[in-house]
């Protein structure tokens, strides 16, 4: 009982590193977008996951940075010996799972598969797609808090760390705001501002109308492109059936398994 | 022919359709079963479940199916037909021209079929200009920027070689210029779904219309940008209208960034058939309106009829030189055979 449970935990902590993982395109944790499709730990420490993207065509290069992703998260686990990734029904997938499972790095890797091209300028374009779309959010629940445009373009870090927001899209992104914030040096202490620009730059108030209507555009797209990945992969995932075993921790994650009807009076 | 249930006529021009074969006898190879496959899921997921295929006739539906889906059940006066070969997927390729003009001879003036060549063909490319040019007298092509062929998985509208082939598409009066720039296949160390090179083309190109089929979703903000700037750029709505259906709000804010970018005489209806069909898209699209929110955050931009009808056929009615009245007579005198012939 007790080897069960620790088990169950294992892989609860290996799914919590997961959801670190996001879909660079989407700003979506890969948990959150159902593509993981099995975890396993084996005797020795060992994990495996598996996961699958909505489409045999989905873009490789986001596939292959998903994938070192995973490696990088779940090697941060203590307990971890060794990582298998293995990407699933892909069009690239042999190249993919041959160049996360090489214990190479991404660069090389990638290069090697691209005729020596980098990602850089993708993955620094999508960063600041995902930035836009956290800060809006955020932005907009501010300013209703302090209502003028002026003062919310001036508004210090430190306020903004204190504030409350109750909406359920405002409570998810603040944190994922504030990390990007962090993670960039775009704003670190209390006294920085917190709505900057994506270069740095302080947002005019006779200007935030423009700066609003631009973060708009990206999230539409963005959201577009979730929705349409949501539906792909549901579509594709039906075929997924639960084993003869019965529902694994990874059904429910999924949300595979149907719930439970109350048993009837007299049964 | 669009009946409103006010009883107004709509003439209607489907921008993008496909006569097909994905049949498991043509497919080459793994990526020809996975590439229906994708279109497949397409379809189940954003049809509604009255509408939804059996996968076999998914795969390949014959003359009778399309006729009757786009004219008989379906509102469509006229219908393009666009040529995606995919050479390395599918024996006989997958929409060929041959094979969509044998087809649509049995009811010329309704179809418009278009064209299509791979710019990395070089002097083979130009020399299939010529030949479809001469032999089907095409007035469109559709460019599919992200086929795969030999070692090649994609390329760009402003290469040099395509350049070429524009250059004599110029020429010779082939002047629509539809762009898969959609849910796609790779070019690998690029976004896969850039769309920057439209901006160059039809800067360079200002005879040519550029119709930029799915609008560039998912690149829908840098499409609308980069369509203000050109006029001669136009958005087709194909995959983006059957989300009318399964996230209304999120189609919503879709059109009333089109409207307020790109314009309204800019806009052009297709279906994609047969990855969906039209009568109910058509539908949806006459009874649809823009939230009130959503519409005031644009300006006011709102879906009228007068903007519908543009849509719906007027606006491709233009670029193809299709007199509509004209038109009209000439289907009233050549009714949709129900009957069997």
């Amino acid at each position: 009982m007790f080897l069960a449970n620790l088990m169950i935990e294992r892989e609860l902590e290996v799914w919590d590193r997961l959801s670190a993982v996001s879909d660079p395109e989407l700003d979506e944790p890969i948990t959150d977008m159902n593509f993981v499709e099995r975890v396993e730990i084996s005797d020795t420490d060992a994990v495996l996951v598996e996961f699958r993207l909505p489409t045999y065509w989905c873009s490789p290069n986001f596939a292959f940075l998903m994938a070192f992703g995973i490696r990088t998260e779940v090697l941060a686990l203590p307990w971890v010996r060794e990582v298998t990734v293995q990407l699933n029904d892909h069009c690239f997938g042999d190249e993919v799972n041959a160049g996360v499972n090489s214990g190479r790095s991404f660069r090389e890797i990638f290069a090697e598969n691209c005729d020596g091209a980098v990602l850089d300028e993708v993955v620094e374009k999508f960063a600041a797609k995902a930035f836009d779309r956290r800060q809006e959010v955020v932005l907009l629940a501010a300013r209703s808090l302090v209502g003028s445009a002026a003062n919310v373009v001036s508004m210090k870090l430190g306020v903004l760390r204190k504030m409350h927001f109750s909406g359920e899209e405002e409570l998810r992104q603040l944190p994922r705001y504030l990390d990007l914030l962090e993670e960039r040096e775009l704003a670190v202490n209390d006294d920085d501002l917190a709505f900057p620009t994506w270069e740095g730059k302080v947002i005019p108030a006779e200007e935030l109308e423009a700066h609003l209507k631009r973060l708009r555009s990206t999230r539409i797209n963005m959201e577009f492109n979730g929705a349409m990945c949501r539906g792909l992969a549901s579509t594709r995932y039906h075929e997924v059936e639960i084993g003869p075993e019965g529902p694994t921790l990874i059904d429910f994650m999924a949300g595979r398994v149907p719930p439970r009807t109350a048993p009837q009076a007299g049964h | 022919m669009f009946k409103t249930p006010e009883g107004k006529e709509i003439f209607v021009i489907d921008g993008h359709t496909h006569f097909w074969d994905g049949s498991p006898e043509n497919q080459s190879n793994i990526h020809g079963k996975q590439f229906i496959d994708c279109f497949y899921a397409y379809h189940t997921n954003l049809s509604p479940t009255e509408e939804l295929w059996e996968k076999s006739k998914f795969e390949k539906y014959s003359e009778e199916d399309i006729y009757r889906d786009l004219f008989i059940d379906g509102p469509n006066d006229m219908a393009i037909i666009q040529s995606t070969y995919l050479k390395d997927f599918y024996k006989n390729g997958f929409s060929s021209i041959e094979r969509s003009t044998k087809m649509a001879a049995r009811h010329p003036e309704r179809f418009i079929v278009n064209g299509s060549f791979d710019p990395r063909d070089g002097e083979k490319a130009l020399e299939y200009i010529h030949y479809m040019k001469e032999e089907f007298d095409i007035k469109g092509v559709k460019m599919y920027t992200a086929e795969w062929n030999g070692d090649s998985k994609g390329w760009a509208l402003n290469d040099p070689s395509a350049y070429k082939c524009f250059e004599l598409c110029d020429k010779l009066g082939i002047r629509n210029i539809h762009v898969h720039k959609g849910p796609t296949i790779i070019p690998l160390s690029k976004d896969a779904f850039d769309v920057h090179d439209v901006d160059y083309a039809a800067t360079d190109f200002q005879n040519l219309n550029w119709i930029i089929e799915h609008c560039g979703l998912p690149r829908l903000d840098d499409f609308c940008w980069i369509a203000t700037q050109e006029t001669n750029v136009y958005g087709g709505l194909a995959v983006a209208l059957p989300f009318i259906h399964s996230r209304p709000r999120y189609f919503a804010e879709v059109i009333a960034e089109l409207l307020w970018w790109v314009g309204e005489d800019k806009i052009l209806f297709g279906s994609d058939y047969a990855i969906w069909t039209p009568q109910w898209l058509v539908e949806k699209l006459w009874a649809f309106q823009i939230p009130e929110d959503i519409s005031s955050e644009r300006g006011g931009v709102q879906l009228t009829e007068e903007i519908k009808e543009k849509i719906l056929g007027l606006n491709a009615a233009k670029l193809y030189n299709i007199d509509v009245e004209a038109k009209k007579k000439q289907l009233a005198g050549a009714p949709v055979q129900i009957a069997a012939e």
